[in-house]
């Protein structure tokens, strides 16, 4: 491991409110992630692991500490160009889908595409085939208010894939499905991450679930409390 | 990025017709009504000044009796002489030309069609005074006067219900009990707010007083009509034509005057701007109805506010830039309201069009109005519209997606 890493983050804290009310979610992280790592993140409810994954993923501002995203300082990036990376190289699943409403499942999954100015058909084309690699084949044209949890869920995830970014923050992105589609899904983010090369950062509560990862990194009450590689195999 | 853009906001247009539609409504409904209210208001005024231009615009009317607004009666006060307007005409200096009048309400009869119709007898300078024009035939003249002749001119509402379809000219008409040969048509004045001024027959007043009501008395003038000159000053005729007057008929110093003097460039000043107060009236009524427009637009929106804050989150945690999502906004509030004042100078124009004619004024395309109300109708729906997304754009995405 002599490349660069991807993610450096040193002393990474993260207040919520001010003064009497101010509270603080990390207190202090340390953590280096290589690219092309599958780390699954782990911990309590309430620990922080979310907290992490939004300031991991350019969706919220650090408090102190420094974020380097392939060398680039994140923490003295303007807004715009946050949005820029997030646009280009960042792919986020959140816990809780955020899909738009009154939109088909095909313009949610199309819509980071279109940001990207690419053609009508090519977006078309990409959706479809993210749709379908989440196993929703069917259901394009849906709203969010008429699919399942689990089927908003598989579109939240079509939808921070479509881009092929290069790295993937996923919130428990298999939170709300069954054992079967739970397999499916890991074995997507699996193949994402051995076969394209995507680096993976992902929340989950289930310890079976969590075995995909080669690293599993414990968050207890804003802290790293354990950061464990398995072996190769 | 600007077409991109737009297919967004289409697109999302699309998504909530209803708040769509109930945004496009509230500018519509008050664009459509204030371009109405002041277009109308305008054709009224013009409607007003017309008529009172074709009354003649310098005319003076000398009058029996106190006038307007008396509590003294005018009965019993004694009517003018044709001596009286004779020297009214000879010492005052101003007057452009002045008629003696005696009318009279007669029945008129033209073979099986007859109707009460009020008879003018004057001289053929009352024609000048009062701005008649000639449609078909001639006026009478100074001979006709002379010699009394039964002819007379007639307008057109009275060529209408006697004559129907056919040419009057030339046609002998029964007036009371004498029969009169009817030489002239007058071109039409119209009648908004001041009365059918074509309900008119006229002819020679030696002619009305000699064989139609019978002579009886040197006082046998109701009425004295003056047109100034270009450029005198009416309070000083009007003056002038009092002191005549009041020494004509021997009144003390203590004694009030018994005739009036109608003006009608006073009449014509105060009812213009009357009506252009009650545009201005009107304008602001609507205006009114363009700012609830404003202030229901205002409601959607806030309505729809978290709904949209969480839009801009997701659309920010995708990669959109603050500034490529305000231009989606900015283009959704931009359209609608256009939409919405387009489709409400249609209506206007339309709703202006059918009124004019059914209550009689004059219907003409003001640009200016249309072009402030579509332009405040874009300001309302930019500012409503666009304003509380500029507040989102600005949040961290994962703010923008918390809000609640
Ligand atoms: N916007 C906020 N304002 C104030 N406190 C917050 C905010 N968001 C999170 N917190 C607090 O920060 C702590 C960490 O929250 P976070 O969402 O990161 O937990 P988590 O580890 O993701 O939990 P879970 O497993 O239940 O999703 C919690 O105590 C939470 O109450
Ligand atoms: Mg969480």
């Amino acid at each position: 491991m002599s490349a660069a890493p991807l993610i450096t983050l040193s002393g990474l804290t993260k207040t919520y409110g001010q003064g009497d009310a101010a509270f603080q979610a990390l207190k202090g992280i340390d953590l280096t992630i290589q690219k092309g790592e599958f780390v699954a993140i782990m911990g309590p409810s309430g620990s922080g692991k979310s907290t992490l994954m939004n300031v991991l993923g350019c969706l919220d501002t650090l408090t102190t500490g420094s974020y380097q995203y392939e060398g680039i300082a994140v923490e003295k990036l303007s807004t715009d160009q946050r949005s820029l990376l997030r646009r280009y190289a960042l792919g986020f699943i959140f816990q809780g889908f955020n899909l738009l409403a009154r939109t088909s499942s095909l313009e949610n999954v199309e819509l980071p595409l279109l940001y990207r100015g690419m053609s009508r058909k090519d977006r078309r084309e990409k959706a479809v085939a993210a749709l379908n690699s989440v196993g929703l084949t069917t259901k394009h044209n849906r709203t969010p208010g008429e699919l399942s949890g689990g089927q908003q869920q598989r579109v939240a995830i079509a939808r921070a894939i479509v881009t092929e970014p290069s790295t993937l923050f996923a919130d428990e992105p298999t939170g709300n499905l069954d054992s079967v589609t739970t397999g499916d899904i890991m074995e997507l983010l699996k193949r994402l991450n051995e076969d394209r090369g995507i680096t993976v950062l992902m929340v989950t509560h289930d310890d079976h679930v969590a075995t995909v990862a080669k690293r599993k990194v414990v968050i207890k009450d804003g802290l790293v409390e354990s950061d464990i590689t398995a072996p190769p195999p | 990025m600007i077409w991109n853009a737009f297919a967004i906001a289409v697109r999302e247009i699309s998504r909530n017709l209803t708040r769509a539609f109930l945004t496009v409504l509230g500018i519509f409904i008050g664009v459509a009504a204030i371009i109405t209210m002041v277009t109308l208001g305008q054709g009224a005024t013009l409607a007003v000044k017309a008529q009172i231009s074709s009354l003649g615009s310098n005319l003076l009317t000398l009058r029996p009796g106190a006038g307007f607004g008396s509590r003294s009666s005018s009965a019993g006060v004694s009517n003018f002489t044709e001596k009286d307007a004779e020297i009214l005409g000879e010492q005052i200096a101003g007057i452009a030309a002045i008629a003696p009048v005696r009318t009279a309400g007669l029945s008129t009869i033209y073979r099986s069609n007859a109707r009460i119709s009020t008879i003018t007898g004057s001289t053929p300078v009352y024609f000048q005074i009062n701005k008649w024009n000639i449609a078909d035939g001639r006026f009478f003249t100074a001979a006709d006067v002379r010699a009394g002749s039964a002819v007379c001119v007639i307008g057109n509402t009275v060529r209408v219900e006697l004559f129907g379809t056919e040419n009057p000219v030339g046609a002998s008409i029964r007036i009371g009990c004498a029969s009169c040969e009817v030489i002239g048509l007058l071109a039409t004045k119209g009648q908004a707010g001041m009365g059918d001024q074509d309900d008119t027959i006229i002819m020679p007043l030696s002619s009305l007083q000699r064989r139609l009501i019978g002579k009886t008395s040197e006082h046998s003038i109701n009425q004295i009509s003056i047109s100034a000159e270009e450029g005198t000053e009416s309070l000083g005729l009007i003056s002038d034509i009092t002191e005549v007057m009041r020494i004509r008929r021997n009144l003390h110093s203590n004694q009030d005057n018994d005739f009036n003097i109608f003006d009608t460039r006073q009449i014509a000043e105060t009812l213009g701007s009357t009506t252009q107060l009650m545009t201005m009236l009107l304008a602001a009524v609507a205006g009114v109805s363009l700012l609830v427009g404003g202030i229901g637009i205002m409601n959607i929106m806030l309505v729809s506010v978290t709904e949209r804050t969480r839009e801009i989150g997701i659309r920010l945690a995708i990669g959109a830039t603050a500034g490529e999502v305000l231009l989606q906004f900015l283009i959704e509030a931009v359209t609608l309201s256009c939409i919405g004042g387009l489709l409400g100078i249609l209506l206007a124009f339309a709703l202006c069009y059918s009124l004019a004619q059914v209550i009689q004024v004059p219907f003409n395309f003001n640009t200016q109005i249309n072009l402030i109300s579509f332009m405040f109708s874009a300001a309302v729906g930019v500012l409503f519209g666009y304003t509380p997304a500029r507040r989102a754009a600005r949040l961290n995405p994962i703010d923008a997606l918390r809000h609640e």
